[in-house]
């Protein structure tokens, strides 16, 4: 076990060179120039642009740029932004914090959503209930998280005016009212976020509760005169909840990917709105900065899915 | 009325024998607007009152948080590191420049004890140099004063070609910097300077950071300096939070060096998002007080204005959307390089086909069809400040008209309704960058011409590409490979040198220079250059502004362009505010240590 850990995590590095080699070709091929603004105000001489370019690198030819990232990224230094000039990591931690909370809590939403619907839909199949978180979990996941993220701020902020739609990182009350202001700010992206989780989760955990219900030691259960509830929760949920969690591991790289549009949506200044604005803004480090957390966050979660297999089952070992 | 009589008029009113108003009274009997009137006066020298303000508070601060929010969010604190107005507005929150600009394009002094001029001895009399007064009690936020030292040092650092500074353009022109005390600098000019009020004057260029905290991050260093994210200014707020690319917070400098200023006790700007959410939270919602920069159809801005929260409040600037006409032919290739300098274009080198072009820009539905108040038709290139506005031009609309044209100058239809003169079809490529404004005007465009028998292809590009400076990418807006292109020009200075010169025949763009330099049309006429090389030294202001006006009046009647409107800026404003005076010429925030709120 501990072998193929480490087999599988040695093969992580040149498939990490892979990504980042693809990656970088991209973002340096790709049309654009961090100083674009410049261009178009005419104060702005064109040597100035000139000189920067040539300071910051982005004349050389793509095989020397790329060595000379890696390089740097070896020694742990993620450059810095061509735009704010700021260095990424710094960037990135001041950022990480935010996506942090608004994720775990979709996250936290969803499995709360999905793991008592699910449960009750597979309990009853085909019965009102089952039938209304059906449709209600196919509206879901049909419906993209801008789409609800706009239809949320129409409703809520804008006919209601319950919910602010602009997220702010720093408020400035304290006390209660300060986490009053941070949830009351965050139930839109994290609902949003979170709901469009669960639908997809409640498919998952009906089918397999569904599936682990029908099994004899259930009936074996039953048959020693257990209470309902303690079969329920023990017996079925507990098993049925084996391929959600590693539905769950699969699917954080996915959670993140939607961040990035409702972060931008509702303005959380969170790592997914610094990824689009830094591609708009053609800043190559910090695509390249986030886009790597990222690919390197689908690899580990993969193997962690793998790993948890193993674990939770150990009718499935790794040689 | 000639330039003689104009004169003896104005020298009546310095003398005081005729009155400012009735001077005023006069010009707008002759035609002339208000401001153009009071910028005449102010040009020869006749002192205006300054600019008013509906509120004067007896005590500083009180009113609370300011909460305003930018769509494109602020990367950096460093005013001469700004890459566009996002950074150079968050910047004049904490730092400040000599003089702002007021919407007329007037020099208000700001850390400057006065604004120099030729009456005042300020501004030498063959404009070489220009003496500035520095206000005298200035403390930076650290406790330090600010002095001359500190002036001269923003010039050193700008000028270190390892700083990278991106403000470097107007000090290029400054030969030395003289401190004549502690409180008064002479700005030495390579050549004449009519335009003296170039440097340190404005957000985008002219704001100064302090020497005792910069000193030692000059050139290479630069971005190293702790000060790049923690601006320590002489502005109306003190520093306290920013996130690059979230937001930027300020409090109430209690030092500041106007009496009674600021009003609010903490500022906070907000940014990312897009326009349309922007305005919604300050015009339909009210959660904002401030937004910059609304580029959202008019439309929609007058929907969300019934909600009364807000309003849109629009900035005239010199701005404009055009359409440029390629001189050189971008579908022959000469020496490796399309639409060269060395080329003419084959059928729009022909003055009638570009006369008829002029005829088929429909600017009066374009204006009121598409842009609403965020777009006024105009007939010139150069439209502001006042004085400097051609009065010889107009557009008109009329196929007919441009159909005769065409047809006087042998351009015959064919079968298929298209003209062709000499054997060559009137078949152009109009491009623009991917905007759905542009799209629609190119569609207004394209139905005229298919009137008179030209055919205009239509290709959009991608922002981020046509405005790119990528010397290798073809499809880019300086590169040109199309007949047409369409765009707006910005003009940042309340002075038109700069924004004139991409006529000149010395910025033509082009392969050798990588294609950066501003004439994008390579058209070249002598004249012009002699024109605006005159400008650049002439001291007279009025002789000066005839000659922007002749300029002008060239490029028009030669349709080296089309001009199609007028892009003033579009703030959103909640009907709380008050003095919230937006200036075209300046950052959004120049006169934020004045704005308050009922």
């Amino acid at each position: 076990m501990s072998k193929y850990f480490l087999r599988r995590t040695l093969i992580l590095i040149p498939v990490l060179f892979g990504i980042s080699a693809i990656l970088f070709t991209i973002l340096v091929m790709a049309p654009g120039d961090p100083f674009e603004e410049l261009a178009t105000n005419p104060n702005v001489p064109p040597e100035v642009r000139m000189n920067l370019r040539a300071k910051f690198g982005l004349d050389d030819p793509l095989p020397v740029r790329y060595a000379r990232w890696v390089a740097s990224m070896v020694r742990g230094d993620w450059g810095f932004s061509f735009v704010s000039r700021v260095n990424v990591d710094t960037l990135i931690l001041q950022r990480l914090p935010t996506t942090l909370i608004v994720l775990g809590s979709a996250q936290l939403l969803a499995i709360l959503v999905a793991v008592p619907i699910g449960t009750y839909s597979a309990l009853r199949p085909y019965s009102i209930f089952d039938q209304i978180a059906t449709t209600l979990a196919f509206i879901g996941f049909s419906l993209p998280t801008f789409f609800t993220g706009l239809l949320f701020i129409l409703l809520l902020s804008i006919h209601l005016d319950w919910l602010p739609f602009i997220y702010r990182s720093d408020i400035s009350a304290t006390g209660w009212r300060w986490y009053w202001e941070h949830v009351r700010q965050a139930i839109m992206p994290v609902a949003v976020l979170g709901l469009a989780q669960a639908a997809s989760m409640t498919r998952f955990m009906r089918a397999a509760v569904l599936d682990v219900i029908r099994l004899d030691y259930v009936n074996t259960a039953r048959a020693k005169g257990l209470s309902e509830g303690v079969t329920l929760v023990k017996h079925v949920v507990r098993n049925a909840l084996i391929p959600v969690v590693t539905l769950v591991a699969i699917q954080i790289p996915t959670i993140f990917g939607g961040a990035i549009v409702t972060e931008q949506i509702f303005r959380v200044p969170g790592i997914g709105s610094l990824l689009i604005t830094s591609i708009l803004a053609n800043d190559t480090p910090v695509v390249m900065a986030v886009t790597f957390i990222f690919s390197v966050l689908v690899l580990l979660s993969s193997l962690a899915a793998d790993m948890l297999y193993a674990w939770l089952d150990p009718r499935i070992s790794y040689r | 009325m000639e330039e003689r009589e104009l004169r003896a008029l104005v020298d009546r009113v310095k003398a005081g024998t005729l009155s400012r108003r009735r001077f005023v009274r006069m010009m707008v009997g002759l035609g002339l607007t208000a401001p153009m009137a009071a910028q005449m006066l102010a040009s020869a020298g006749v002192v205006e009152a300054q600019a008013k303000w509906t509120f004067n508070p007896t005590k500083r601060g009180g009113g609370g948080l300011v909460k305003t929010l930018w769509w494109q969010a602020p990367t950096l604190l460093n005013p001469h590191f700004a890459n566009g107005t996002k950074d150079q507005d968050a910047c004049r929150i904490f730092y400040e420049p000599l003089a702002s600009y007021d919407p007329d394009g007037n020099v208000i002094p700001v850390l400057a004890a006065e604004t120099p001029s030729l009456q005042n001895g300020g501004v030498a009399k063959d404009g070489m140099s220009v003496t500035w007064k520095l206000k005298k009690n200035v403390v930076w936020h650290d406790g330090k004063p600010f002095t001359a030292d500190d002036v001269v040092f923003n010039w050193e650092y700008v000028m270190d070609p390892a700083t990278a500074a991106v403000t470097i353009g107007p000090y290029r022109d400054v030969v030395r910097i003289d401190k004549l005390d502690s409180h008064t600098v002479k700005i030495v000019f390579k050549s004449p300077a009519p335009f003296w009020a170039a440097p340190f004057c404005g957000a985008a260029t002219g704001v100064i950071i302090p020497k005792h905290l910069f000193q030692a991050y000059k050139g290479d260093k630069s971005r190293e300096a702790p000060n790049n994210l923690k601006p320590v200014g002489t502005g109306p707020y003190k520093f306290v939070d920013f996130k690059p690319g979230d937001i930027v917070r300020g409090e109430i400098n209690p030092n500041y060096h106007v009496p009674n200023r600021p009003f609010f006790d903490q500022v906070e700007m907000k940014g990312g998002g897009d326009a349309v959410g922007a305005a919604r939270a300050v015009i339909q919602t009210g959660e904002y007080d401030f937004a910059w920069n609304l580029q959202v159809e008019d439309e929609i801005l007058k929907r969300l204005e019934q909600g009364g929260k807000g309003h849109a409040d629009i900035v005239p600037g010199g701005n404009i959307e055009h359409i440029q006409v390629n001189t050189t032919d971008p579908w022959t290739e000469v020496d490796g390089e399309r639409a060269s300098a060395k080329t003419k274009h084959p059928i729009l080198s022909d003055p009638a086909v570009r006369q008829a072009l002029n005829l088929l820009v429909d600017r009066g539905s374009i204006q009121e069809e598409i842009y609403g108040r965020t777009g006024i038709a105009t007939a010139n290139f150069l439209n502001a400040p006042s004085r400097f506005v051609s009065k010889n031009t107009k557009w008109e609309f009329n196929v007919e008209k441009a159909n005769q044209i065409l047809e006087a100058a042998g351009c015959k239809r064919g079968s298929d309704g298209v003209r062709a003169k000499d054997g060559k079809k009137l078949k152009f490529l109009y491009q623009t960058s991917i905007n759905p404004l542009r799209q629609k005007t190119q569609q207004i465009v394209k139905q005229a011409c298919a009137k008179a028998g030209i055919e205009l292809e239509l290709k959009s590009v991608t922002a981020n590409v046509f405005f790119a400076s990528d010397p290798a990418n073809p499809d880019t807006y300086s590169h040109f490979y199309a007949d047409l292109q369409m765009y707006t020009t910005t003009m940042t200075q309340p002075d038109p040198q700069r924004f004139m010169d991409q006529f000149t025949s010395w910025e033509v763009s082009g392969k050798d220079n990588k294609f950066a330099l501003t004439n994008k049309t390579r058209w070249r006429n002598e004249e012009y250059d002699r024109l605006w090389k005159a400008a650049e030294s002439e001291m007279d202001p009025v002789k000066r502004a005839a000659l922007f006006v002749k300029m002008n009046d060239l490029v028009i009647q030669n349709v080296v362009v089309i001009p199609v409107v007028l892009r003033p800026g579009v703030s959103g404003v909640s009907n709380r505010m008050r003095d919230v005076v937006q200036s075209g010429w300046d950052s959004n925030f120049w006169a934020l240590a004045y704005w308050s709120k009922t």
